[in-house]
């Protein structure tokens, strides 16, 4: 950029015939405005560096008595009681992971459902307006989803499905105890439902980015020797595309692994995991955050909740930079082909 | 028909039910899509509505089993940490933002700022919380609406710092080389030139921003905490929206859910339209 900057002298090649005065010195307006302004923005830019190491670094110095007292064997033990100062994170880190698993079995399907309505079978009027829909599902605040899941959905979903469950398996040994508990219908099933709501915008929008880079050619060739659309889909645009699906699909699981509210507000907050029922109410590392933090005094109790944020972070960036790096690609491999 | 002519038309036509499922699934996942978000509404509007009075908006956060009350000094809170969040974060994202389009685009240093700015983007907010908790709280000797402001405008901050470089470069290249021929320094091209001309879509990353934030919850439960009484002091506990209507939806009272119900209402209403602003503001420039 540099060379084409007015301070850089002109060449002129002919060579002149009379001796010119010099022209006049050129008047530069405060010429250390340049330096500072890039000093600036390269600051702003070192910022968000400076943040993302100042959050790892505070993570461990706060959880370091934890690491101390408990090494990795906290994350194999399930008792959590602040009453006799004993922490194990087992549980938290099972809600965390079950709620996430359950609602990724929910949204990936759908999500590739909405993508391909709205790359495929939408007319084009409807594109738009049925693309912001979805993603104003993103934008509703997570603590109305909460409070929708608490006092609405929950109460719907153990009325008309946990406890016609309960009757349908009756004592059949595994499926009582995955249908058991209090039938109020909070607990993990709930959690990971409201949860999958909420990441298939995120989703769904990435799947539609990734499936509309498919070249036109590859797709039109295949309807060309009489493919059904289903058979464009999954022969040519999904095969074409699945480095940015997997990414996108990432994307959805960082964002809910680390959702706090709607979490909170659903899954019962249960230090204790009596069994392995999708209604029982547990807890996730988010949820035992938001409800404990605040009140926990200084000292272990803080610290093993701090080492209980320290672990999502670090899933959380491990996801999110899988999935960056996923979408990098595909963005690389469009580069060379275009 | 031959046998060969049989298998063909059947195989055709197992190939037209494949397709014709796998098509109905796929409408069925939109409209399950948009079931949820009707439904949500619906309740936030047929809940809200009903607990939406003038007092709301005028009355203090009661206290559990008083009667009556409103949301202001929450309304408050929230307008005060969102507004210092967007004065905090606004201008370093968008200077990161012009370093990452102007000056840092093919760096290392790019890059990588790039790389790290999407994983903020997505990463948990109450981890957000936990580190301005731990870097402020302890030090103020308490909770305060400062710390709660900080905490919002590090999520401010990634949503801007994306937008504002996606935003510059689109702006084609010829009016940057135009306004260096004519002898303009960088920094004003970048300001008087490149970030006017990309000024929508930087505005519509703002009022993105602004309207995550207004609605985010974790980030505020160890900063700013709460507060029942109407607080212009931003060394104390403040309290905000999204954390009132935490705390009463958790609770059993009766009266604290409807107030709550209110709340949700205002968020969502506050929130859609800004998303909504944004999308109009960015499609009437492009």
């Amino acid at each position: 950029m540099a060379a084409i900057l007015p301070t850089a002298p002109l060449d002129t090649a002919e060579p002149q015939a009379q001796p010119q005065t010099p022209p006049p010195a050129r008047r530069r307006v405060a010429p250390w405005a340049d330096t500072m302004f890039a000093g600036l923005a390269r600051g702003a830019a070192l910022l968000t560096l400076a943040m993302m190491i100042g959050i790892i670094i505070s993570l461990i110095i706060g959880a370091a008595p934890a690491i101390k007292q408990y090494g990795l064997g906290f994350f194999v033990s399930k008792d959590w009681d602040p009453v006799q100062d004993k922490y194990g994170g087992l549980v938290m880190v099972y809600g965390t992971l079950a709620t996430s698993f359950i609602a990724l079995l929910i949204a990936v399907p759908v999500s590739f459902g909405i993508a391909l309505f709205l790359t495929e079978l939408s007319p084009s009027w409807l594109k738009r307006p049925l693309g912001i829909a979805i993603e104003l599902l993103a934008a509703v605040p997570s603590i109305v989803y909460g409070m929708w899941g608490l006092l609405i959905f929950g109460p719907i979903l153990g009325t008309y499905v946990q406890q016609p469950l309960q009757r349908l398996v009756g004592d059949t040994p595994f499926l009582s105890t995955l249908f058991s508990g209090p039938p109020v219908g909070l607990g993990i099933l709930c959690a990971g439902i409201i949860l999958a709501i909420m990441i298939i915008p995120f989703i769904a929008s990435v799947m539609r980015d990734v499936f509309e880079v498919t070249p036109p050619m590859l797709k039109e060739s295949a309807y060309g020797l009489g493919s059904t659309t289903w058979e464009v889909v999954s022969k040519v645009v999904l095969p074409y595309t699945k480095t940015g699906v997997i990414g996108g699909i990432m994307l959805g699981l960082g964002r809910a692994l680390g959702e706090t509210m709607a979490v909170t507000f659903v899954i019962g907050n249960a230090s204790q995991l009596s069994s392995y029922s999708l209604f029982e109410a547990a807890n996730s590392i988010t949820s035992a955050l938001a409800n404990e933090f605040a009140e926990a005094g200084e000292g272990l109790h803080q610290a093993a909740l701090i080492y209980l944020g320290l672990v999502l972070f670090f899933i959380t960036f491990v996801v999110l930079a899988c999935s960056k790096l996923l979408l990098m690609r595909l963005q690389k491999s469009e580069g060379s082909r275009a | 028909m031959s046998a060969s002519d049989a298998s063909r038309v059947r195989m055709h036509a197992r190939r037209k039910r494949t397709n014709a499922v796998a098509l109905t699934l796929s409408m069925g996942a939109m409209a399950f899509g948009l079931f949820w978000l009707l439904w949500i509404l619906y309740e936030t509007a047929r809940q809200g509505l009903g607990g939406l009075t003038l007092a709301t908006f005028t009355e203090m956060t009661p206290a559990p089993m008083v009667d009556g009350g409103g949301l202001a000094n929450a309304i408050f809170g929230s307008a005060v940490m969102v507004g210092l969040a967007t004065l905090i974060g606004t201008p370093i994202g968008m200077l990161a933002g012009v370093y990452l389009s102007e000056y840092g685009r093919k760096s290392w240093l790019g890059a990588c700022v790039r790389f790290i700015n999407d994983i903020l983007l997505s990463a948990p907010s109450i981890v957000i919380g936990l580190f301005v908790y731990s870097l402020m709280v302890p030090r103020m000797h308490g909770f305060s609406g400062i710390a709660g402001a900080v905490a919002l405008a590090l999520l401010v901050i990634p949503v801007v710092i994306r937008t504002t470089e996606n935003m510059l470069n689109l702006v084609p290249n010829a009016l940057r080389e135009a306004a260096y021929a004519l002898g303009t320094p960088k920094w004003k091209t970048v300001l008087t030139i490149t970030l006017k001309s990309a000024r929508a879509g930087v505005m519509t990353g703002i009022l993105l921003a602004v309207a995550r934030v207004s609605g985010e919850t974790a980030p505020l439960l160890f900063t700013a905490l709460s507060n029942q009484f109407w607080n212009a002091d931003l060394t104390k506990p403040m309290a905000s929206l999204p954390k009132v209507i935490f705390d009463f939806a958790m609770g059993p009272y009766e009266n604290l859910h409807k107030l709550a119900w209110a709340g949700v209402f205002i968020i969502t209403m506050g929130v859609l339209a800004l998303n909504i602003l944004a999308r109009v503001l960015f499609k009437n420039k492009h």
